[in-house]
């Protein structure tokens, strides 16, 4: 009904500008880190032609809105986006695509703590580590018939190898912005009232704008429990590690999650040896703990790596005065103390805060639970008395729902899509994860216990599936066979509800099943998928086909659309 | 599918048993030398590795579902095996006490090689356990010594606590790294014996095989099949320093290291010559704007002087005989960012020294950008080394590998010096050394030499001809 209103509104410019700049915008930067469109899409033969329909809708929701593209309808802005990380990227992109004017504050560098601090520069360490371990694996190369002589590395050139990546991207990301016309406005922003920020310097925001919405992307800072002290040098978070200042013999890590996974790759590979401190019985207390159990077997027995779970190391010393880094651990349940460690280094990788003081939260009556800014699925921040704060919008880690960036990323997108008047709820369970350790870990949707659980309440049945990289022509050619791919799924209907990789490049081989649950595709449609041989993607298509779907379920066979 | 744990049929045998049976087919001899001891007591069983799959050579055990004191009865899965092709579940056809394990997690054993010891009973364990004593004296797993060697070289440790203790829980004083304690675990090292020499006095790695009695350079087990960069400097001769940071070569500092060590079979000696540079330095200024630079006047003076004294310019291949190089060849030494190269000014007698100069600057460029060629810096035939520009006022050069001489060039300065009419007069001097090869360059060669250099220098003029 508006639609047609909206239609007749400058439809040539709005459409060049949405279209021909994402374009654009999207090739040389070459970074949407997440492109998932959520469940809204079940109906899959309405997305083939919908291009200007989808433009008019989204012009029809802008006239809707009062916010004809360009002008801010008496606004500054019609998106108003704090914090310029990989989430609020994602976000001021998709928002030039849908005809928004965009700005996006931000206070330190653009890129945030993925790009600077976070996933980028730990690549690049990963990328480092990765070679390093096969050099120094005799058994390996000599079974390829390979001979190296003592390979080794030179810490600073690791380190500005990470430096150097993470200055890329992060003038990928400026460039694709600025070249989208997006403002970038330096400083810390805040929220004075309703749709409206002040920026500046830190304390003295001194400009006003604003805005019809507005998003809160300003993240996350590394989480450091009380008893520990930071030094910088011997006692230090992944923000000072990714500097890569110093390769100490010696090292715990505090945290068994993805980041202390990571960095103990990183750091075995470079010579040290890794004590993990984990606060629960388990290590990887987040992994599927089939997959925790292989991972154990494959990233940390083997390794320079030995552990003690269930302890919090309830005070960390650095080293000073001749006398080495002291961790002094308890136990987790009783707080009796158990053992005092004395170590060369400790990295406290015990997860991440959120960073959202200085909002001006309260002038909205907003309060943060543990710091994290209360949403709702629509990822709409809601108020003290639990109602929704109009055109007030919280994405990535500062909301907690899900800290990786690419959910930042998807979040962002949604909030754009909602804002531009089609509603849209992300499905978080297709979102995948990865652990970049070597070789790789990743899943997306539930862990085999979060699915029974699920089942045993719902009242359906589960079953899963395994496949070995062993079997894997691929990963045998390249003398990896360590790994195995698990599919959780409902016989029943064939539904996918998760599905879990260890191996060699399992990180890039999750987005077949991660989109299959995106987009609701079945096991008994998804088996009949041809997979290029020899490649490690038919680690999966075993996987689909090797999943039993009881008879009688409808086969949804796509047909062809163009033909 | 190849994961789904089959359970698989079992491995042990009593001793007796396998006498019957015959030799078996890995570590037989050696097992025979204990025949003697063991037959009398029969209710010791051992767990061998089994053979999952025809072409399966050796074993990894994933983990002990059973674990040392645990008692088992027939048909209980023990052990998880990781072969060439799949985990499977062994399980046991005797019941019995899990006296001891002698291949731990994480370690591989070869197929028939005994992975854990069964105790009919209580009474039996104490029997087992020192037994695994003597199977573990110098048993890392494969290629079993001669028992001879056996039982002289390594007299077994006392008896330490055979039943390992949880990774954590190692009990000991001093504080181990992670992979000591695990060295200790699979050599069967008491942690609490052992002098840390580590920073901090901590317990290393190579503390523990040392207590074993291992070579810290053969890497013993396949669980340190992932080795360390750390593991290169530790198998140097001296210990590290407390504290200290360890930094390996890099791929150009591993080449000095190693034609430096070359250097000392080779009989050096050397000659120092005091050059006046007064008329070398007034030429300098002159060809300066020209882009000339010392280093450069210093080099064809070098070349012009060897192309009068050839055996100079030769060098000396197999201790038998002169190799007269054709070209004069001045390889230059040019420090460089974390290392040290010499780029080469070929054919310095024949090349004016503009030529030269622009040759240089290119050389200098690329070797600042890591780009050159082989020939560009191993083709040298005589080297110049000039430490002048930081006022060093002489020293002495090591001779490279495959070269006749090198030279070392001070800074030049003001002296008082008295001419042959006793007139004072302050010139300036510098001073040069030369490093030859005595082999195939005499004492008298290399005076010759400089004598000559001194003249070209002292009167340059012939430089820019």
């Amino acid at each position: 009904m508006q639609s047609t209103a909206a239609v007749s509104v400058s439809a040539s410019a709005t459409a060049s500008r949405g279209g021909a700049r994402s374009e654009a915008a999207r090739r040389p930067g070459g970074i949407r880190v997440c492109g998932l469109r959520g469940e809204a899409l079940t109906c899959p033969s309405l997305r083939i032609s919908q291009a200007p329909a989808r433009l008019a809708a989204a012009r029809a929701a802008a006239a809707a809105n009062g916010a004809v593209a360009g002008s801010g309808g008496g606004f500054d802005y019609d998106l108003v986006i704090i914090g310029a990380g990989v989430g609020g990227h994602g976000a001021a992109l998709h928002a030039v695509e849908e005809g928004l004017k965009t700005a996006i504050i931000e206070g330190d560098v653009v890129g945030g703590t993925c790009v600077n601090r976070g996933c980028v520069p730990s690549k690049a360490l990963l990328a480092v580590s990765g070679r390093m371990r096969e050099l120094h694996d005799e058994h390996h190369m000599k079974s390829m018939g390979l001979q190296v002589s003592s390979p080794g590395y030179d810490r600073q050139g690791v380190a500005d190898h990470a430096n150097n990546l993470a200055s890329k991207i992060r003038s990928n990301l400026t460039n694709s912005m600025k070249a989208l016309g997006v403002d970038i406005l330096t400083g810390v922003g805040t929220i004075v009232g309703k749709q409206k920020v002040r920026y500046g310097k830190a304390g003295f925001p001194d400009k006003e704008i604003t805005a019809r919405n507005i998003i809160i992307a300003t993240g996350s800072v590394p989480f450091v429990p009380k008893g520990i002290e930071i030094d910088g040098k011997t006692v230090f978070t992944s923000d000072h590690a990714l500097k890569l200042e110093s390769v100490p013999d010696w090292i715990a890590i505090v945290g068994s999650g993805y980041i202390g996974l990571e960095f103990s790759d990183v750091y075995t590979a470079l010579g040290s040896e890794v004590t993990f401190v984990e606060a629960l019985d388990q290590l990887m207390p987040g992994f599927d703990p089939e997959i925790a159990k292989l991972a154990q077997r494959v990233l940390i027995n083997p390794r320079k790596i030995d552990y003690h779970t269930g302890v919090f190391a309830s005070k960390i010393t650095p080293a000073k005065d001749g006398k080495p880094v002291l961790i002094e651990l308890i136990d987790a349940k009783t707080k009796e103390h158990k053992e005092t460690l004395e170590v060369d280094a400790a990295l406290i990788a015990t997860g991440r805060a959120p960073f959202t003081k200085g909002l001006g939260l309260e002038n909205i009556n907003v309060v943060t639970q543990r710091g994290f800014v209360p949403v709702d699925e629509r990822m709409r921040v809601m108020d003290a008395d639990g109602n929704v704060v109009p055109n007030l919008y919280c994405i990535g880690d500062a909301n907690g729902k899900l800290m990786l960036a690419h959910a930042a990323s998807a979040q962002g997108i949604s909030v754009v899509e909602q804002i531009s008047g089609k509603d849209h709820i992300l499905n978080h369970l297709s979102i995948p994860a990865a652990c970049f350790t070597h070789p790789e870990i990743s899943m997306v949707g539930l862990t085999e216990p979060q699915a029974r659980e699920k089942a045993d309440k719902e009242g359906f049945e589960v079953n899963v599936v395994k496949t070995s990289f062993k079997a894997n022509t691929k990963a045998l050619a390249e003398n990896e066979g360590d790994g195995i791919a698990k599919l959780i799924y409902r016989p029943d209907t064939g539904e996918i509800l998760g599905v879990h990789i260890l191996g060699l490049h399992a990180a890039d081989l999750i987005h077949e099943a991660s989109n299959a649950i995106a987009l609701g595709t079945r096991v008994q449609d998804i088996k009949f998928a041809v997979h290029a041989h020899p490649t490690l993607s038919e680690v999966l298509d075993e996987l689909f086909k090797a999943a039993k779907v009881n008879s009688g379920v409808s086969h949804s066979v796509n047909e062809p659309v163009a033909a | 599918m190849a994961t789904a744990p089959a359970p698989l049929s079992l491995s042990a045998s009593t001793l007796p048993a396998r006498l019957r049976a015959g030799a078996v087919p890995a570590g037989a001899r050696w097992r025979q030398a204990r025949r003697g001891r063991m037959v009398v007591r029969a209710k010791i069983r051992e767990i061998f590795m089994p053979a999952l799959s025809s072409t399966m050579t050796e074993g990894k055990i994933v983990s002990w579902s059973a674990g040392e004191g645990d008692r088992v009865s027939k048909g209980d899965a023990v052990v998880v095996v990781e072969s060439d092709k799949a985990d499977m579940d062994v399980e046991t056809f005797h019941d019995g006490i899990v006296a001891a394990v002698l291949v731990q997690a994480g370690e591989s054993a070869p197929v028939g090689a005994p992975i854990a010891l069964l105790a009919e009973s209580e009474e039996e364990v104490p029997l087992a356990l020192s037994k695994a004593q003597e199977l573990s004296n110098g048993q890392p797993q494969q290629a079993p010594p001669a028992p001879t060697e056996d039982a002289a070289a390594a007299p077994p440790p006392p008896p330490a606590p055979a039943a390992a203790p949880a990774p954590v829980a190692a009990g000991t004083k001093g504080i181990a790294s992670p992979q000591a304690k695990k060295l200790a675990k699979q050599h069967r090292v008491d942690l609490a014996k052992v002098t840390g020499t580590g920073p901090y006095g901590r317990i290393t790695s190579a503390d523990v095989e040392a207590a074993a009695g291992i070579q810290p350079k053969s890497k013993p087990a396949p669980a340190a099949a992932a080795p360390s960069v750390g593991a290169v400097p530790q198998a140097a001769v001296l210990p590290p320093v407390p504290g200290a940071t360890v930094v390996p070569f890099t791929t150009m500092q591993a080449a000095v290291s190693k034609n430096m060590v070359e250097s000392l079979a080779v009989p050096t000696f050397r000659v120092g010559y005091p050059i006046v540079t007064d008329k070398l330095d007034e030429l300098y200024e002159k060809v300066k704007p020209k882009g000339v630079t010392m280093t450069v006047l210093l080099a064809k003076a070098a070349a012009m002087a060897l192309a009068q004294h050839p055996v100079v310019n030769a060098s000396c291949r197999d201790g038998k005989s002169f190799t007269y190089n054709s070209n004069i060849n001045i390889a230059v030494a040019v420090a460089i960012d974390g290392g040290l190269i010499t780029p080469v000014l070929q054919d310095a007698d024949k090349l004016d020294i503009y030529l030269l100069s622009q040759n240089w600057k290119d050389l200098v460029k690329k070797a600042r950008a890591k780009q050159l060629q082989p020939n560009e810096y191993s083709s040298g035939t005589f080297t110049l080394s000039n430490l002048g520009m930081f006022a060093v006022d002489q020293f002495d050069a090591i001779l490279p590998p495959g070269q006749g001489a090198i030279m070392a060039v001070g800074a030049s300065k003001p002296t008082v010096v008295a001419d042959k009419d006793g007139f004072f007069s302050v010139k300036s001097k510098m001073l040069v050394n030369v490093t030859a090869d005595h082999r195939i360059v005499y004492g008298a060669d290399l005076a010759a030499f400089l004598q000559t250099f001194a003249k070209i220098l002292e009167d340059p003029e012939s430089l820019t001809l």
